[in-house]
């Protein structure tokens, strides 16, 4: 009996195991167990490198560069005689490079003031996950502006320092998805020269710079500045640009409405003189033309 | 009773030894969609494929990243993972089939087998039935592998849109190649 009993335990056994190891799809790729998760980067937490003034937590591959060319046009409510603001038009010149996966330099020229503006920009933290990872980007900037115009009053003694401008800005940016990127930048004016005794040369701002994805290709994308310490009494307003990114292969198309003219920190955060609530609205764009300088090599 | 336990003991040892596997974690596969009205090429290589092969069966298996590609031009790297493969939704491509003529391959004689591949490639979240000329050549005793077929990117619902149509081809052309190790259990 007991050894009956023996026999058909060990039958089911064997039979239990044969049928384990038929019944399963073969996988064979399991037996190699899964590999050990690598740290990765999140990427392409907006289409290129800046929201639509503001620098973006985005960065350029190494080994390219992105030629910029962006128009701000003049006010929308000047109506039909000005063709809606066409007739007027505002432009900056960039080259970016990018050197390494997190970072990069550029410059460029505005025709408001003349002004050439360079600067670099660095990520210590990038959003990634993984072991290890961060849950956002954390990037500084770091630039220079360089007013080209002739000295209002060249009777004085001027410096050539003087048409200097520098600022500062850290930039804190999550892609919280696929959709959806939001970013903070505490961001710190400097001007050697102010029109003004009463102007301060030290001007601090805000800003909140977002991309809401609409299909694959094209976005929605919202870029404010609000300056917290020294905005000057009247006449100033805080810069708000509302637009689309469509990109079409090797360009990024960014068309937008906004109250500022300028190009540059210095320019758009301290010289914004139209306001949204009185329609001063403006349309412009910035067009981005990636080319690769150094390709990577394959090796076939 | 002994003979009975015997019997199994021998049946366990036998499954686990005849399973002949063999595997690589460092197969290459090549990636083309280079049409003849494009004006770059659109190539990639990815050197860091899966691949197990169960010699006693056929039976063929790869997995590979889709971020492991490496493109000449980082854009189209770019535009590769983030408008055309959804890499972060779908990271991985896998194949699965058998090797139709193993039967015929003798794994310890040297030589180069030509063989049919015959299986299911799932990308994009799409799965279709895959038909690949393969070589498999033994070479003092070591095995290594090269397949060579195109897959139609529709299949996988990879869209391509309409302004950048005749600058990519329609079907993508995918080589592989890989040298295996034996797997140890």
């Amino acid at each position: 009996m007991k050894n009956l009993l023996f026999r058909f335990t060990l039958g089911i056994v064997v039979l239990l195991f044969n049928m384990s190891l038929f019944a399963q799809d073969p996988d064979l790729l399991k037996l190699l167990g899964d590999d050990n998760e690598k740290k990765e980067i999140i990427r392409n937490a907006f289409k290129s490198p800046r929201v639509i003034n503001s620098h973006s937590m985005e960065f350029l591959r190494p080994g390219t560069m992105d030629f910029r060319i962006l128009h701000r046009f003049g006010q929308l409510n000047q109506g039909y005689k000005n063709f809606f603001g066409l007739d007027q038009a505002s432009m900056r010149m960039g080259f970016d490079f990018g050197i390494l996966q997190n970072l990069m330099v550029g410059l460029g020229r505005s025709t408001y003031k003349k002004e050439l503006d360079a600067f670099i920009k660095y990520a210590p933290i990038r959003q990634s996950k993984g072991p290890w990872s961060s849950p956002v980007t954390f990037a500084l900037v770091s630039g220079i502006t360089m007013d080209g115009t002739s000295w209002s009053d060249p009777s004085r003694k001027n410096f050539f320092t003087s048409r200097l401008a520098y600022y500062f800005e850290a930039i804190i940016g999550r892609k919280f998805s696929e959709a959806f990127s939001l970013q903070v930048s505490p961001t710190m004016v400097h001007k050697n020269l102010v029109p003004f005794e009463t102007d301060p040369n030290n001007i601090y701002a805000v800003g909140v710079g977002g991309r809401l994805k609409l299909s694959k290709r094209i976005a929605i994308t919202w870029d404010y500045s609000h300056v917290i310490i020294g905005m000057p009494d009247s006449g100033y307003y805080n810069p708000l640009s509302v637009g689309f990114d469509i990109e079409t292969g090797g360009h990024v198309f960014q068309l937008h409405f906004s109250n500022s003219t300028g190009m540059n920190e210095r320019a758009f955060i301290t010289e914004t003189t139209s306001n949204w609530m009185k329609g001063e609205v403006r349309f412009g764009f910035n067009l981005s033309r990636v080319f690769q300088i150094k390709k990577k090599k394959l090796n076939n | 009773m002994k003979n009975l336990f015997v019997t199994t003991f021998a049946v366990f040892a036998a499954m686990t030894c005849l399973g002949q596997k063999f595997y690589t974690k460092n197969a290459q596969i090549n990636f083309d969609a280079t049409s003849s009205s494009s004006p770059e090429r659109i190539e990639a290589i990815n050197r860091t494929a899966t691949c197990v092969v169960d010699t006693k069966n056929g039976n063929i298996q790869f997995a590979v990243l889709m971020k492991g590609f490496a493109f000449e031009r980082a854009l189209m790297e770019e535009h590769f993972n983030e408008n055309y493969m959804e890499s972060d939704k779908f990271p991985k491509a896998e194949f699965k089939g058998e090797i139709k003529d193993n039967d015929d391959i003798n794994y310890s004689k040297d030589g180069i087998y030509p063989v049919k591949v015959k299986g299911k490639l799932t990308m994009h979240g799409e799965s279709d039935d895959v038909d690949a000329e393969a070589k498999i050549i033994i070479l003092n005793g070591k095995i290594s592998a090269a397949a060579d077929f195109t897959v139609k990117l529709s299949d996988y619902k990879i869209s391509i849109p309409g302004l950048v149509a005749d600058k990519i081809s329609k079907t993508a052309r995918i080589t592989v190649t890989c040298s295996l190790e034996p797997l140890k259990n």
